[in-house]
């Protein structure tokens, strides 16, 4: 996002925070969020080389959060009045996006020109018909809520495999008319996909444990596109944030003053901290240029730095434009390079993805293996889960080898560092006496937990593993 | 939770520091003589040649109009080293600069490499050659760089740099009108200059804000370059035209005479004047002849024959009438050692330069 579209997106956040404190607004506060969200979506969504590809993924991710309500929910929902007028609104919103493009001859709220009306008259079409066709399901029943966690899983994959989304570009390209040539494996930037298919998999998953709390499609749709979140976390859970959504909303000074007081430290960690950082930090272009190593350290650290500044700067926006919308989101770091292990860092680290993973990837993992292997011996259970998980992790940024490396270089530090912890937890027992000596293990520590996860970034900020091993040569001064 | 106090505060006292500081920079006199604050020749090495990128991002470094944060971040800013040697600045166009040629390829850098010395002294070149071509441009330089003490200025040109047309086309002498209007003054250059408007707003942090963000992106700019040695981004290029077109003019000058009045000549004496006690040696600079399409009426997609020949006759006659010695170096130079432009050449072409400026430095400038 850009400061301009943050500056408007709060100018909006507190008109409708005036609107909805009044009692005519509190009334329509979930439909005005609706309006506000879904158009967010296409706004905010870039603009992309493949004709009016930037009009139909937004519309793809209301799509896919529309259907994932219909396998959650039960019969008598997808009866109810209320939420058949949800899917109208949207409807209606979708087409009044499509015909902006007859206002003008450029984008007026998406990034380009919209497709023709007939177009999207056929593109609605087959998504109501979907929409029908799955609105006739009974019960929702494990093989459609499995099913649906495979689609998005293989959605994801095609995003996130270089091959495949270049195969995938290419075909829209040749579709839609244009050379299949220019095609690139970074066509398709589909915004927030990784953030909706996490709230997506988290409701389908939940409904399959019976967790899940019954929601009208109007809420469920604004969990899932809250625009604050939409691009980069935090993860919420539907069940934390229907409570928010509920809440009646007052003209509150102390709201507004925290949320100014985030949305400016947000701002001014993104815009003025990180963005300056990035100037010298490790990318794929100056990794091959560092001449000593005392500059390729720089390089590393400047980029740690600035991964932090612009991720939480980013969150803190998030949250702030949250609680302008009387939403608390979760909070995604707190300090995480100060703390003293690498469990730690990953306790608050990206905090809502790591509970996402462990909810439900970890536990389940762990459980399985305790109760399918039980002769595995448990150094080897923490070895299997933390690697997979980590690995996972890595993954969800993209599918290649550097983030392989990147996961399983966080997941081996955290299976040795149980495994040190618990042996140097025995040895030195009378530390505790020693309150001096304690604290400068406690500095060292954080150094050292801070160096490795620094050094794990030249995995994570560069796209080949060779250049990766390159600079990691350059920076113990043994490369040319 | 803030209490509403706090917060009040905290805004008020942001706003009275803001105030405070933009009446500072409002109403305090700038002192332009003193050296600019700079991260250069202290934390990061000194830029061998003056910052300028059109690519910042790949270049680690970007063009920018404060001639002191240019000159902060040069290595001739910095405190000599070695007080026996003896410093010679190369001023002039991009060719001096060094488009698509490393640091160490560019003329200084060669002449640097070579190790030449007078006596017991050392001569350390230093590239003040900036990418544009504009005679006043040159002279502005001439006259910041005076302050670091040079033994000898040597000025590569070229006819290019002469039209009036072409003197405050250069953004760095556009946006420096306060440098140029006093050279235009003292030296009665038939230049009209333009003001820009500068009321007290234009003094605020406000009105600075291009300037200030500027400067931090050239010092962030400098780790990299520290950190790389790289200071240019090397992209593909086209070949300097061979084959020419049938045009016998220059600009708006049709043969056969090449109208002296609206050529800057009077840069000649007003360099010679601004340098002091210095001594200035001029260099027409090589240009690339070529033997393509029409190269009987064009030398190169510059110069028609009969423009560059008259130009050359000029300055030889006004050089030697000023008593400023004049290397002319026009013809030294094979056209297969242009690059992308007429007067850009290949790193050969430039040690071939480098060698015959060697030889009459060793000749003339050591006693």
């Amino acid at each position: 996002m850009t400061i301009f579209e943050i500056l408007l997106l709060v100018l909006v956040a507190v008109l409708y925070r005036f609107i909805v404190s009044t009692q005519w607004g509190a009334r329509g506060r979930g439909w005005i969020l609706l309006i506000l969200s879904t158009v967010a979506i296409f706004w905010l969504q870039p603009s992309m080389p493949i004709r009016f590809l930037d009009f139909w993924l937004p519309l793809g991710t209301l799509a896919i959060t529309i259907y994932s309500w219909l396998l959650t929910a039960e019969f008598d929902q997808k009866r109810n009045r209320e939420n058949w007028l949800a899917g109208v609104v949207i409807l209606l919103l979708v087409l009044f996006i499509a015909l902006t493009r007859y206002l003008s001859l450029e984008g007026l709220i998406t990034a380009n020109r919209p497709p023709q009306t007939l177009q999207v008259g056929i593109g609605l079409l087959i998504f109501v018909i979907v929409a029908i066709l799955l609105s006739w399901l009974g019960k929702p029943s494990t093989r459609w809520l499995a099913s649906g966690i495979i689609m998005l899983l293989a959605i994801f994959i095609i995003l996130k495999l270089p091959v495949m989304s270049l195969w995938v570009s290419s075909m829209l390209r040749t579709w839609v008319g244009q050379s299949s040539a220019g095609a690139s494996a970074l066509d398709i930037r589909w915004l927030g996909f990784s953030y909706v298919a996490f709230r997506l998999i988290h409701a389908l998953r939940d409904r399959q444990a019976g967790r899940l709390p019954a929601v009208t499609l109007r809420d469920y749709l604004n969990y899932v596109i809250f625009f604050p979140a939409i691009s980069a976390g935090p993860i919420d859970k539907l069940q934390r944030f229907d409570k928010d959504l509920q809440k009646p909303l007052q003209l509150n000074g102390e709201v507004f003053e925290n949320a100014f007081s985030r949305l400016v430290v947000g701002i001014f960690k993104k815009f003025a901290v990180a963005d300056t950082i990035a100037l010298i930090a490790l990318n794929s272009q100056n990794a091959g240029q560092i001449q000593t190593n005392g500059w390729g350290w720089i390089m590393v650290y400047a980029y740690a730095y600035q991964i932090f500044f612009d991720f939480s700067g980013y969150t803190d926006i998030a949250i702030g434009l949250g609680q302008l919308l009387g939403i608390q989101l979760p909070e995604n770091f707190n300090r995480p390079y100060l703390k003293p292990n690498l469990t730690q860092f990953w306790n608050n680290w990206h905090m809502t993805l790591t509970q996402w993973f462990r909810a439900y990837f970890f536990n389940p993992f762990t459980r399985s293996l305790r109760t399918h292997y039980r002769n595995l011996s448990p150094a080897w259970v923490i070895l299997i889960t933390q690697l997979s998980t980590m690995v996972l992790i890595g993954l969800w940024h993209g599918i290649t080898w550097n983030f392989v490396l990147w996961g399983a270089w966080h997941g081996l530090g955290l299976f040795l560092q149980n495994r040190y912890s618990d042996w140097v937890k025995q040895k030195i027992s009378w530390i505790d006496q020693k309150p001096i000596f304690q604290k400068s293990i406690q500095i060292f520590n954080v150094v050292l937990t801070f160096h490795f996860v620094a050094l794990g970034w030249v995995w994570f900020a560069l796209p080949e593993v060779t250049l990766s091993i390159s600079v990691f040569t350059r920076l113990l001064g043994l490369g040319t | 939770m803030m209490e509403l106090r706090f917060f009040r505060d905290v805004i008020i006292k942001a706003l009275l520091l803001f105030v405070i500081f933009n009446l500072v920079l409002m109403y305090f006199p700038r002192d332009t003589e003193k050296e600019q604050i700079s991260l250069y020749n202290s934390i990061v090495p000194g830029r061998e040649r003056f910052p300028f990128g059109e690519a910042p991002q790949l270049a680690y470094n970007l063009s920018l109009y404060d001639l002191d944060a240019m000159f902060a971040a040069h290595q001739v800013s910095a405190r000599p080293g070695n007080q026996n040697e003896l410093r010679i600045f190369v001023v002039g166009d991009s060719s001096v600069w060094g488009t698509l040629l490393e640091p160490k390829e560019t003329l200084s850098g060669i002449l640097n490499e070579m190790k030449l010395t007078c006596g017991e002294q050392s001569l350390q070149f230093y590239n003040l050659g900036y990418p544009t071509i504009s005679l006043t441009k040159d002279m502005m330089i001439m006259q910041r760089a005076t302050r670091y003490q040079p033994d000898l200025i040597i000025w590569l040109t070229t006819l290019e740099a002469f039209p009036l047309d072409k003197q405050l086309a250069s953004p760095l002498a556009l946006n420096n009108p306060q440098r140029i209007q006093p050279l235009v003054e003292q030296y009665q250059l038939p230049l009209e200059v333009t003001m820009l408007e500068e009321d007290i707003w234009s003094r605020s942090l406000w009105g600075q804000r291009r300037t200030y963000a500027d400067w931090i992106r050239l010092q962030m700019y400098g780790f990299m370059w520290a950190a790389t040695g790289i200071d240019q981004y090397y992209g593909p290029y086209e070949p300097a035209a061979w084959d020419l077109e049938e045009d016998e003019n220059y600009y708006q000058f049709a043969p056969p005479t090449l109208p002296n009045e609206e050529l800057l000549w009077q840069a000649l004496p007003a360099a010679l004047n601004l340098k002091g006690d210095v001594p200035l040696w001029l260099v027409n600079e090589p240009i690339m002849i070529s033997a393509g399409e029409n190269s009987e009426i064009r030398y190169n997609y510059f110069y028609p024959r009969w423009a560059y020949d008259q130009y050359r006759r000029e300055l030889i006659q006004r050089s030697a009438h000023l008593g400023v010695p004049l290397i002319d170096a026009w013809d030294w130079i094979a056209p297969q050692e242009f690059t992308n432009s007429a007067i850009h050449l290949t790193p050969v072409g430039e040690r071939m330069l480098a060698e015959g400026l060697a030889e009459e430095i060793e000749a003339s400038f050591c006693p």
